[in-house]
This record gives structure tokens, sequence and C-alpha cells, in this order.
């Protein structure tokens, strides 16, 4: 970009793609962002209530000049209904997260402490271990992560976050 | 439903090509296939219809198609069976895509129940093309396919022009279809594609503006002048504002060379003059093209002073290599049509004059000398012709000269292959304008290297009789590459002496074409006057140039106008302008 000075600030931007659910869209969408070196962070995929069409939720980084080529690129896909960046709004954003803590039976109260302050829950236990399910904002649960990580966490699953913006309106 | 033929069976692949019929499409150019079996079965029941010409290679195809396309604005399908066949076609797909062509490419696939499973000739040619088309289509249900090849035209051919692929599996094409439950649409809807047209009456009126204030400005135009056919309105739009125009390679003839206002080609083998024009304005109103590397060189250095107008059906290249002062979405011709409502006349004398001065003080020159210079060919072709032929490049060197040396005046007149820059591009391109065109001249030029990777179609320019002339500038090299080693890599030659050149003249002969070899200045223009005499036959003319002739100006890749390497017998000169014009 000939006019960037190359100190803008990177940041992450949280866009909704709204898409004709076919066969291949997804490979569309991952093929773009491999082909013209955009990095995705993290991608979140479903049908909404019409069956025709997806909502992909796709977290990217970059500077503005970066962001307005992602989102002009993504509107010349013809399977691409719409694109819009959530950043700067007012939005409800959700994760899940499960995750597989090593704890012994005297550090188990500990770990079920913080789940509660967390409002995460327990879904699976055994000897030594527990799986904990947490929803939240992506910070909440690198939050949880962070105080968990001390016990031992042995494996990890996000779905990456989904959002939707506050209120009436359906940008 | 009824069908244009009369036929017994009706099958998926009936459809299939009722719907090109439906499309207007005059020839598919392709080969035959076990995936395409069925498809061919369809062709033969609709000669007469649409004609089938079968190429000798799939990379043929699809540049014959291409040039049949570029050549008259009409449309035209290319096809190969499943596997190698599509493979093939790639890199005609990728060709058409960079240049914005509106080409439909079809091809076989094993039946769905086979797919997945490594069967005979199956490979994921819609994965394979996904990111060298503007869509494609995976079809799943003969009944779909009216519908998704009135869309896929729709697309090739609205908003920036591309290539569509349609992946048709060989039981979808073998399937009995019911005629009363098929419905041809006339309409599509497409929630997600709707090109913009009218620019925004707000940017158009900033542009006018700026084109007011300006007293350098400089009009560039891109194969989008051509592809939306605003010609015109870039001439009176020049006239009117007596600003000069540059035109990149893939709008070359979208602004007659003849004319007092045009600079001549931009860029890496451009023009003295369009070089400085561009790059010491002080507005460029850019229309339909990209600011490739190409024309640009190192962006932090290009056109520094100028502001920038920039007019594109294709949002996502506004802002993509150079970020305007004014951008303009919309269809060139249309977005001119609403310039010319508001700007008035104006003049630019003295800018004129410096650039008149740049044209008259930087010629394009060469030296003659004891072997034919490649220039030379190019100007006794121009003269023969009358400047009247359709002009089909291949890449390299010979490309630069034909571009340089050959004056066009009509757009769709020079046809090359702009944005890959495929070897073997020219020679089934040409054939596709001939047939298109054929009332008109066609001559393809290319090189020794680029002849021989497609010259297996001198069978389908035989066998069709589409006779097309073919001037090959034989310099035994990879001429632009060597020129790159002379000048940069110390002449050290790696990968460029092409060994073992055959005689083409005795090729072309073989397959029954007529074939002529020139190695002396003097039988040029003879040589060429014989071969446009013979109006019915294909003539290869196989001429043998100076091997260690370089394209000149060259401006080095990434480099800006400050380096230009001009032609020995201009370097003083130029080096005493460029230190006035930077200081």
């Amino acid at each position: 970009m000939v006019s960037s000075n190359g100190n803008r600030p990177k940041r992450l931007h949280t866009l909704s793609v709204l898409v004709e659910n076919r066969p291949g869209v997804l490979a569309r969408i991952a093929g773009l962002f491999a082909r013209r070196s955009f990095n995705i962070e993290s991608l979140a995929v479903s049908t909404t209530d019409d069956p025709q069409t997806s909502r992909m939720t796709i977290v990217v980084g970059g500077d503005d000049d970066t962001i307005e080529q992602i989102t002009k690129q993504l509107n010349k896909l013809i399977d691409v209904i719409k694109v819009h960046d959530h950043t700067g709004e007012e939005i409800v954003e959700r994760e899940l997260a499960l995750l597989k803590v090593h704890c012994t039976m005297e550090q188990r109260h500990y770990v079920i402490q913080l789940v509660e302050i967390f409002r995460a829950s327990i879904v699976d236990v055994g000897a030594t271990m527990l799986t904990i399910e947490i929803t939240g904002s992506s910070d909440k649960i690198d939050a949880l992560m962070e105080l968990l990580r001390p016990f031992g966490i042995s494996e990890v699953v996000r779905t990456g976050k989904v959002i939707l913006s506050r209120g009436e309106k359906s940008p | 439903m009824a069908l244009s033929i009369q036929t017994q069976t009706v099958r998926g692949a009936e459809i299939l090509v009722e719907a090109l019929v439906r499309e207007g499409v005059e020839y598919v150019f392709g080969i035959s296939g076990g995936a395409v079996i069925e498809i061919c079965d369809a062709l033969y029941h609709y000669k007469g219809k649409i004609h089938f010409v079968l190429n000798r290679h799939e990379q043929g195809a699809s540049h014959m198609c291409d040039g049949f396309i570029r050549a008259s604005g009409r449309p035209a399908v290319c096809m190969g069976t499943s596997g190698p066949g599509a493979t093939n076609l790639i890199t005609g797909i990728a060709t058409a895509q960079m240049d914005s062509i509106p080409l439909i490419a079809l091809t076989g696939q094993v039946p769905t129940y086979n797919i997945g499973r490594d069967a005979f000739q199956e490979t994921d040619a819609f994965g394979l093309t996904m990111p060298i088309v503007k869509h494609s289509y995976a079809v799943r249900n003969p009944y779909d396919l009216p519908r998704i090849v009135r869309e896929a035209f729709h697309i090739a051919w609205t908003g920036r022009p591309g290539p569509v692929h349609i992946d048709l599996p060989r039981d979808v094409s073998r399937t009995p279809v019911d005629l009363s439950q098929v419905d041809f649409p006339e309409t599509v809807q497409i929630r997600g594609y709707k090109p913009t047209i009218r620019g925004h009456p707000l940017m158009v009126r900033q542009a006018a503006e700026l084109i007011m204030q300006a007293r350098k400005p400089i009009l560039y135009i891109g194969g989008g002048v051509v592809a939306s056919g605003a010609s015109q309105e870039v001439r009176q739009l020049a006239e009117r504002c007596q600003m000069p125009v540059t035109y990149t390679l893939m709008a070359k003839g979208g602004f007659p060379d003849d004319h007092p206002l045009c600079t001549g080609m931009p860029g890496m083998h451009g023009t003295v003059a369009a070089n400085f024009a561009l790059n010491f304005s002080d507005l460029v109103i850019c229309v339909g093209a990209r600011f490739d590397d190409r024309v640009t060189g190192d962006l932090k250095e290009f056109a520094k002073g100028a502001k920038k107008v920039h007019i594109d059906i294709d949002p996502a290249e506004i802002g993509k290599n150079v970020k305007p002062d004014v951008p303009i979405v919309g269809d060139a011709k249309t977005v001119l049509g609403q310039l010319l409502e508001i700007v008035g006349p104006k003049r630019h004398d003295e800018w004129l004059l410096q650039i008149d001065e740049w044209k008259r003080e930087f010629p394009l020159v060469y030296e003659r000398g004891d072997k034919i210079k490649p220039q030379y060919v190019l100007e006794v072709l121009a003269k023969v012709t009358r400047g009247q032929a359709i002009v089909v490049a291949d890449v390299g060197q010979h490309q630069m000269w034909a571009a340089q040396y050959y004056p066009c005046h009509r757009p769709r007149q020079f046809l090359t292959t702009g944005g890959l820059g495929t070897m073997g591009y020219a020679f089934p391109a040409a054939l596709g304008a001939k047939l298109a065109c054929p009332d008109q001249m066609v001559v393809a030029v290319v090189g020794d290297g680029g002849f021989q990777m497609t010259m297996a179609e001198l069978a389908t320019a035989v066998v069709y009789r589409i006779p097309i002339k073919v001037v090959i500038i034989n310099n035994l090299y990879l001429g632009m590459v060597k020129q790159w080693q002379d000048l940069f890599f110390g002449g050290r030659y790696s990968g460029v002496e092409l060994e073992g050149i055959p005689d083409f003249a005795a090729i072309a002969e073989a397959y029954g074409a007529v074939g002529m070899k020139v190695t002396e200045e003097d039988d040029v223009e003879r040589a060429l006057v014989r071969a446009f005499e013979m109006e019915d036959r294909v003539v290869i003319l196989d001429i043998y140039v100076d091997p260690d002739e370089h394209c000149y100006p060259m401006i080095p890749s990434g480099r800006s106008v400050k380096d230009i390497i001009v032609h020995p017998l201009l370097r003083e000169k130029a080096k005493k302008e460029l230190s006035r014009l930077v200081a």
C-alpha cells in the first residue's frame, strides 16, 4: 500500500459474513485468505434461521487498509451476501471452550471454586481430572485458563467467537 | 419447454447444450473424453446450431476460446474431460482471469457416485480452479443446468468480467430428463452479486473539479475501457479537456496510437513520453486499470506529485495498490459519460508542448545491422497490413515490440496475455480471433519459445481452414529472460538457449500449412506481402532476427522512472532531461 506509512495500528477485527449455504463456500473463503496472505485468528460457521444462509464469524488482524481489502475481496465472492465489520460497535460476544484440567483430590476443591466464580460448569469428572465447560467472551475464557494453568491443562478446544450487534438493528 | 432441435433422447447433456445455444454460443472449443462423451453426443445432435472445434490440446482450446471472445465480444465455451482435460485447461482459465475475460470453461467429472474414490481420470477440478475463476459450479442435478448456465454467463459478462467454470459429472449429463419439468430462466437472482454501474455523483463531481484544476493531467486507461466499450468517451474527454492519454497493454487500441494526444504505453517497456508524462503529471485519471507493478514500478516513487482519480467497476481494485484521492466505483463508459456531462473545455498548451517535445526527443529507436532487427519486422508488418490487422501477441520481447511498433486504432485490435504472461497463448488465440472475425486479417506474433508450446494447433488451423498468419520472431533464445541475464546477471545464460529449434517452415508444410523461412532483411517485406496475398492459407513465417537485440526503454523490475534505461543512442539526452525533471 503506497500511502500507508507502516505505523498504522494493527488490531483484531470481527467480521460477520453472511454466505449462501452451499458446498465449497468455506473453501472459497479460506482460499481467499490464504491466497492474499490474510491471517484468520478464529472462525465460526453455522446456518442461520434461514437454512439457505450461513453466518461466518471471522476474527482477523490487520491495519485498516488490510481490513478494507479483506472486506472488499470477501464481497467480491458471488456466494457472499453481506460482510459487516463489528469493530467499535455495541455487541454481544460469546465463545465456548472445553478444558481438561489435571488435579488431585486435594486440589479439586480449588478448581471447583474457580469454576463457580466464572459461572462455568463441570461436565466430566475422573480420578485425577475435570473437564470444564465455559461460555463467555474470549477474554473471560483466557482469564480462567490463566488461573487453571498451574494445575495443568492437558487439552483445550475453543469454538471461536460468535457475535451479534446489540439492540434492534441487524446490520 | 421445447428444445431448438428434434431429438429422441433428452439427457442432462442436451439441456446443457440447449442452454448454451440460448446464450448465443456459436463455438465450443475442446477435446472429447469419457466424462464428456454425452456432451459430445449432444453437440452431434446440435450440429448446425453450434460448432464443436476439436483442438489438439486443451490449453489450445482455452486460448482459442479466449481469442474468440476478446476479438469479438461474443460468448464462447471451452471444454475438457475430467482429470487431465481439466488440468490442461487451467492455464487458459488463469490467463482469462488475470485479463478479466468472460470465458466459460466446462469440464466433465467422474460420476457423482465415484467422486472422492480416486476414480480413473478423477481430479478435483472445482477445487483446482477456485482461485482462478470469478465463480464456479459443481453440478449435481440436471434440472439445475438451465439456471446454472444462465447464472454463469451473467456472472462472466457483467460487472468486472471473468471466467466461470462448470464441472459436470458424467451421470448428470447422462441422466434422462423430463422436458416438462425443465424451465430455462431469462433472468437471474443472485443475492450476493450486484455490480455498481453508475458512479457516485459526489465523487464524479470531485473528479471533475480535480480535472478543472489540474495543470498537468493525464488519462491512464486500461482493459476496463475495452471491456465496457468506452473508447469514444475516453476520446471525448481527452479532446475536450486537452489531456494526454496513456494506455496499458490491455487497452492498446482503446485510444488511437496516431492521435496527437496519445503518448503510447507506460511502464517497464513503455515509451519515455508516457513514463515521463505519467510520473511528472499533477493528476492521474485511471480508468479501468489497476496500477499493475509493470506500469508503476516502485509504488513509493510512482507519480509522487500527482493526485489520483481511480475509476473501476471492481471496488477491490480501488486502494489495492494505490490509494486514490477520488475513488469512483462504476462502469467506465457510464462514469465517463457522467463526467462528460459536467466538465467544460480546458486547455493545457504548455503541458502538451512538453509532452510533444518528449515524444520528439525520445522516440522509439533501433539501429539496423547485418541481422534482421525484430523492430523492423514489426514495422514492415504494420506497413504491409496497413495497420488494419488484428494482432495477437504472445509474451516476451516480441510482445513488447509488437506493442511499440504496431500502431492500433480500434479496441479489440490488439490481443495479448497481459496479466498472466502465458507463453503459447497467441497462436491459438489468433485462431479464435479469426473464427470470430473472418473478414479481418489476423496475425499472431510469437517467439520461437512460445510457439513451440502450442504449435500442435497447426492441425486445428489447417483442418478448420482458419487462414491466419503467424510471424515467428525467432532469436533462438527465450529472449526476454536472456535480456535480463545480459543486463543484470553478467551474461550468464541459464535456461534460455533454445537448442534444437526445428525448421518451423517444414513443420508448417508437414501439417499442410504454408511455411516460409526468412533470414535476410531484404526478404522480410516480400515474404509478408506474399503471406497476406494467400488469403485462404495458414502461413507460418519463421523470421530469424538478431538474438542480441534488447527491448528498450526498460525500467528494471521494482524500480522507478528515474532508473529508466533508454536505447544507447538516447542515453545522454535522457540523463540530462531526468536530472532536470527530478530537480
